[in-house]
């Protein structure tokens, strides 16, 4: 199917003295998982709120689920489940009780919303917790909580904005395993501002950034644009000298960085000339000295260089043209 | 309808699952005690053909209980919703403004009308126990005290949910609703201390003194002006209310 659920065109939000968002279109096809990628500041909450019809946008319009945020709120709101940033919950309520409370809220019958209730507790891995107050919850069983609310009225796109802010790694993996199974039956559009977050659970990416659209892309496409001529790191073990001059005669190789670490071994740190994956070139030399290697990676990067990377992609894009 | 019903229940039940309901209900607890001592003291010493509800009326207490009780009971209702966040998934949940707005008010004044129950039951043991001119303790006279004190309670109530939804904090929502419901009352106070000679000023403050218009609901007195009085002034408070939460969208 590709219909789509969510139809964004110039989208602008004015708050007093400063633009959050300024322009942005876009559009999310139904079965999609799609990611809002930014730093701090750059527009996602915002965006979401104006989608899920908390707050007006300044100007330009937004039609999600086929009706229009402004006009037809409630009807929007009905089909959309909604976590906001850092998943405000009633301290006060049992889980199993608030559940039900958001189910009636949403417009469920009685019968319906135990069923729903049933059906979320299970989904969510929140069996052993139904009967407890939310304020004696962890922070992961919370989250759950959360999602689970999203989901209770079936609704046809989910937002969650950040929703594995402040776990620890073992509660950001279960989650991001139960969006991912979510985006199974559902849409989802998930803010974050953590990059492998993006890679493992979604199909697609909009990079924001100071409220505008930098990119907009599928994961793949994405990566590749990223990872193409990035720095690799090696961990070898050989003579320094040996490893030094080696570096120095590859042509490709526009930059080299040795350092030694324990016994034999040396980092090295190594850019290529032109966007050429380096990879294989470091497996054939140490093939042919006869070294050992131990670790061949991707430079790690941080999102400030992936925008430095799309801002220039899309500047060598323009001049060609 | 049953979007209200279930705004409605959680309010009512909030109050009892935090401790600041109990604390309200134990404060005018005390207060009806004492102004019920005070009014068998009273009696002890000279019987009495007034309504015996108008007694509850000439204590102080009477008023410290709305004075005190309507900030605090109210201090919460938009207030704490905005300052943990939980305003957020109940605006973008298919409910209405005006759905909110009530239910926020109505639950507050439930929970204010229960704060009064112990009056009733001291109404009753007195009915049954004490050795009273029976002219001065009638189903007519209670059922219009309880009408006076379900008007005023649904104005200062109204005032107490406008005040909180101005803000994100409970303090200063429980000041500005203090603050509103002490102005009323000191305008009342004005006609007992000094009564304005004649002519309009006086109209006026006849008008706006609520301490008569309660002592009239207690003799069991109902004048339509007044109920009219509270009734339209509550409705101002909760339209502007209403206002402020609708102020998100244009702001």
């Amino acid at each position: 199917m590709t219909e789509t659920i969510i139809e964004v065109s110039h989208l602008t939000k004015r708050y007093a003295g400063h633009r959050a968002i300024t322009d942005i279109s876009f559009s999310v096809a139904r079965g999609q998982i799609v990611g809002l990628l930014g730093p701090n500041g750059a527009g996602k909450s915002t965006t979401m709120r104006i989608l899920s019809c908390f707050l007006p946008a300044s100007s330009g319009t937004a039609i999600v689920a086929g009706h229009d945020v402004f006009r037809d709120a409630d009807e929007v709101r009905r089909r959309i489940g909604y976590m906001p940033e850092n998943n405000p919950l009633p301290t006060d309520m049992r889980v199993r009780e608030y559940l039900k409370f958001r189910a009636r809220l949403k417009g469920l019958s009685r019968i319906q919303s135990r069923e729903r209730v049933d059906t979320v507790i299970d989904q969510c891995g929140l069996e052993e917790v139904g009967k407890k107050v939310i304020a004696h919850l962890s922070k992961g069983y919370r989250q759950r909580v959360g999602l689970a609310d999203a989901l209770v009225h079936e609704p046809e796109l989910i937002i969650l904005d950040e929703p594995t802010i402040g776990l620890d790694p073992n509660q950001i993996r279960a989650v991001r395993q139960l969006i991912k199974d979510l985006g199974k039956q559902h849409t989802i559009l998930i803010s974050t501002h953590i990059l492998p977050e993006v890679e493992m659970t979604c199909s697609r990416v909009i990079i924001l950034h100071k409220g505008r659209i930098l990119a907009s892309d599928s994961t793949e496409n994405l990566q590749r644009k990223i990872f193409q001529g990035g720095p690799v790191i090696a961990e070898i073990s050989a003579p320094l000298p040996e490893l030094s001059e080696c570096w120095a005669n590859l042509d490709i190789i526009q930059h080299a960085d040795v350092s030694p670490l324990d016994g034999e071994y040396h980092r090295c740190s190594l850019t290529p000339q032109n966007g050429v994956d380096l990879r294989p070139v470091v497996f054939e030399q140490v093939q042919r000295h006869g070294w050992t290697l131990r670790e061949l990676t991707r430079g790690k990067h941080t999102l400030e260089e992936i925008f430095v990377k799309v801002i220039r992609g899309d500047k060598e894009e323009e001049e060609r043209l | 309808m049953h979007v209200y019903l279930t705004l409605l229940r959680r309010e009512l039940g909030s109050y009892f699952m935090s401790l600041t309901g109990y604390v309200v209900i134990t404060s005018v607890l005390l207060l009806l005690g004492v102004s019920l001592m005070d009014v068998l003291n009273k009696l002890n010493a000279d019987p009495t053909e007034l309504p015996l509800t108008e007694f509850f009326y000439i204590t102080l207490y009477f008023w410290m209980v709305l004075l005190l009780t309507a900030p605090v009971i109210t201090m919460r209702s938009f207030a704490l919703e905005k300052f943990s966040g939980t305003y957020e998934t109940l605006m973008t949940a298919p409910v209405s403004d005006l759905q909110v707005v009530l239910a926020k008010f109505s639950g507050a004044l439930v929970f204010f009308l229960i704060t009064w129950i112990p009056l009733l039951v001291y109404l009753v043991v007195l009915h049954y126990y004490a050795d009273l001119n029976p002219a001065t303790l009638t189903a007519p006279l209670v059922a219009s005290t309880f009408l006076g004190i379900l008007l005023i309670g649904s104005l200062y109530m109204a005032m107490g949910c406008f005040a909180s939804s101005l803000t994100g904090s409970q303090i200063i929502a429980a000041a500005i609703s203090y603050g509103l419901g002490l102005t009323l009352f000191l305008v009342s106070l004005r006609t007992m201390v000094s009564m304005p000679s004649t002519g309009l000023e006086a109209k006026v403050f006849a008008h706006l003194s609520m301490i008569d218009h309660m002592r009239e609901f207690a003799r069991g007195e109902i004048d339509s002006r007044w109920v009219i009085y509270f009734v339209s002034l509550t409705i101002f408070f909760l339209f502007l209310t209403l206002r402020v939460v609708e102020s998100r969208r244009w702001k």
